[in-house]
């Protein structure tokens, strides 16, 4: 994976295919605290124990039966190289939640990427799931939350048609720019 | 700016212009498990959109799925037209999107040398 982002869609579906019904994204940029967080969490089916507690060992698992694929170990491995951290916090039956930690300023973190685009496509593929992505950056933050999407569409118009997607499309992009705006 | 509001109007537009519908149009479906996102998924997924968009065809909805199980052929592109078949693209690059929506998406004629499989 190129950047942070692909990370991040790739951590969103694996919670779509654990038949999450809530989702919620997190991402944090503190310049102070020189730290990007990222946080991924689902109500879906969540992990054994022991398969949770193996879920970053590219090895632990053959192919065939690892139902959550190498993104996991590949995001660990980016994760520990930029002076951070991957956690995972999952209980059968109740959700799993991913946390990865990076130094911000670390040579080695990949780029955040464009997250608009990864948003934009996990909200498309979104019909029966509440998504929230929430993205803090100093003291400024912006929030989409597909249930809001929902209440003004009302039920027939799919996140997918071209032209709500056009719509996210704008949307997310300013939303994110306005975060680099008041801070000096 | 794109706001809440502006959402509201698109509500309305839609609601009074079906043609603007998807309901019953095409639907583009993109692979996103993990090698298909490693291969190019999401780049293929916006070039899609944005032919979709230069060329302002309405009414098509885009949805993506997990993994399916055909990894050497990522990126994996399906396309299917209200009572067709539905056609499974692979190898798909964003630099192909332009034939597959002008193509298929437009004309209804599928892209010969990209399709791995057809089911009804
Ligand atoms: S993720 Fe590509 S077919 Fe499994």
């Amino acid at each position: 994976m190129r950047d942070l982002s692909l990370h991040v869609l790739d951590l969103v579906q694996n919670a779509v295919a654990a038949g999450a019904k809530n989702i919620s994204l997190l991402i944090g940029e503190d310049g102070e605290k020189d730290l990007l967080s990222i946080e991924v969490s689902d109500d879906g089916k969540g992990m054994a124990p022991d398969f949770a507690a193996c879920a970053k060992d590219p090895f632990a698992t053959t192919r065939t039966s690892r139902k959550v694929g190498l993104g996991l170990p590949l995001m660990d491995m980016t994760a520990k190289r930029a002076g951070g951290r991957l956690d995972i916090d999952s209980r059968p039956g109740e959700g799993t939640k991913i946390t990865a930690v990076y130094r911000l300023s670390h040579i080695d973190r990949p780029p955040l990427g464009d997250i608009a685009a990864t948003v934009k496509i996990i909200a498309a593929g979104c019909q029966g799931i509440f998504f929230r992505y929430e993205h803090r950056k100093g003291h400024n933050a912006f929030v989409l939350d597909t249930k809001a999407m929902r209440e003004i569409l009302g039920g027939e118009v799919d996140f997918g048609e071209s032209a709500v997607m056009e719509w996210l499309d704008g949307f997310l992009r300013e939303g994110l720019l306005a975060l680099d705006k008041t801070e000096g | 700016m794109k706001s809440l509001e502006e959402l509201k109007k698109l509500r309305e537009k839609l609601q009074s212009d079906t043609k603007l519908r998807a309901a019953d149009g095409i639907k583009v479906i993109v692979g996103m498990g993990t090698c298909g996102i490693a291969a190019g998924a999401r780049e293929v997924m916006a070039a899609l959109m944005d032919e979709v968009k230069k060329r302002g065809v309405a009414g098509v909805a885009f949805q993506q799925t997990g993994c399916i199980g055909m990894c050497d052929k990522e990126v994996l592109v399906d396309i299917i037209s209200p009572g067709g078949p539905r056609i499974t693209y692979g190898n798909v690059r964003p630099s192909d999107a332009g034939r597959l929506v002008a193509e298929h998406v437009v004309n209804g004629q599928i892209v010969k040398d990209l399709v791995v499989a057809k089911s009804v």
